[in-house]
């Protein structure tokens, strides 16, 4: 059991290292499939098989199908994987990079010196969670219901192609 | 003997989050950058679940799926918005929309 999480761990980090390292976007998204899926196994090692399936479903099945439905929308060619090399040099990741490792190695020296405390091997099910969920979570089931009605209706807003105005005699002409 | 360190696992959701943030920091394309807002979403979803699962309570379960709900309305505005500046600049460098007029 702990030989699994931390080989699923393993590939959850190199997954996500490959993502954003990637120059073909398509390519990134393969990897970033990889690293939900290892993500999963480690929910469900957790003991939270629920959280589990939704983490294949909705991230590794949902959002990553309409990211790629995007790229096959937004039609790039060659140029796009020759312009990605150009701007991932050296010069500009090395700097934010470093900064960022600095602020890990000090989550880790953090994490370390606190306490130790081993996870329970409990399972929590979907029962548990459905009755936490609609019972003492009820108003954030509502909110979110709401945040997603407010982002069906945003993204459809926001993804209109503008009509081209016409005049109406103009209109007539072409005809 | 069975039972995986917490301090382990509060890692793997810290180095996922950091590895999200660099994502974030050093690509130009806008599309690289959702996704690692994503990755990075994902990190502290975990790290909810890590600490449901120390104290065996669903809480943790449930705050899980309400940043689920919220990444799957921000990604849809998200691309939402990256096909509009792609209509409209023709490219996907986020350099190229600094400008505020529309």
């Amino acid at each position: 059991m702990q030989l699994t999480f931390y080989i699923s761990s393993l590939i959850a980090i190199a997954a996500t290292i490959m993502v954003i390292t990637r120059y073909n976007i398509i390519h990134a998204l393969l990897y970033l499939v990889v690293s939900f899926l290892a993500l999963a196994v480690v929910f469900f090692i957790l003991g939270a098989p629920f959280a589990a399936a939704l983490e294949v479903i909705v991230y590794a099945g949902a959002i990553v199908v309409l990211i790629i439905f995007v790229i096959m929308m937004l039609n790039l060619k060659d140029e796009a994987k020759e312009q990605e090399k150009k701007w991932l040099t050296p010069g500009i990741w090395i700097g934010p990079a470093i900064l960022s490792i600095i602020l890990l190695v000090e989550l880790v020296y953090i994490i370390n010196t606190t306490a130790t405390a081993g996870l329970s091997n409990l399972q929590v099910d979907s029962k548990a969670v459905g009755l936490s969920l609609y019972g003492e979570y009820i108003l954030g089931v509502e909110l979110s219901g709401m945040l997603l009605m407010a982002g069906i209706v945003g993204a459809y807003h926001l993804g209109r192609k503008k009509k081209k105005v016409v005049h109406r005699f103009l209109e007539k002409i072409e005809e | 003997m069975n039972s995986i360190p917490i301090e382990h696992a509060l890692l793997l959701s810290g180095i996922l989050f950091m590895l999200g943030l660099i994502g974030v920091l050093i690509r130009r394309n806008i599309i690289f950058m959702l996704v690692s807002v994503e990755i990075m979403l994902n990190a502290s979803g975990l790290a909810f679940i890590i600490a449901g699962s120390k104290w065996s309570q669903p809480d943790g379960q449930v705050m899980f799926i309400f940043i689920l709900a919220m990444a799957a309305a921000e990604v849809s505005v998200g691309l939402a918005l990256i096909l509009q500046i792609y209509y409209q600049l023709k490219t996907l460098d986020s350099d190229a929309a600094n400008k505020l007029n529309g």
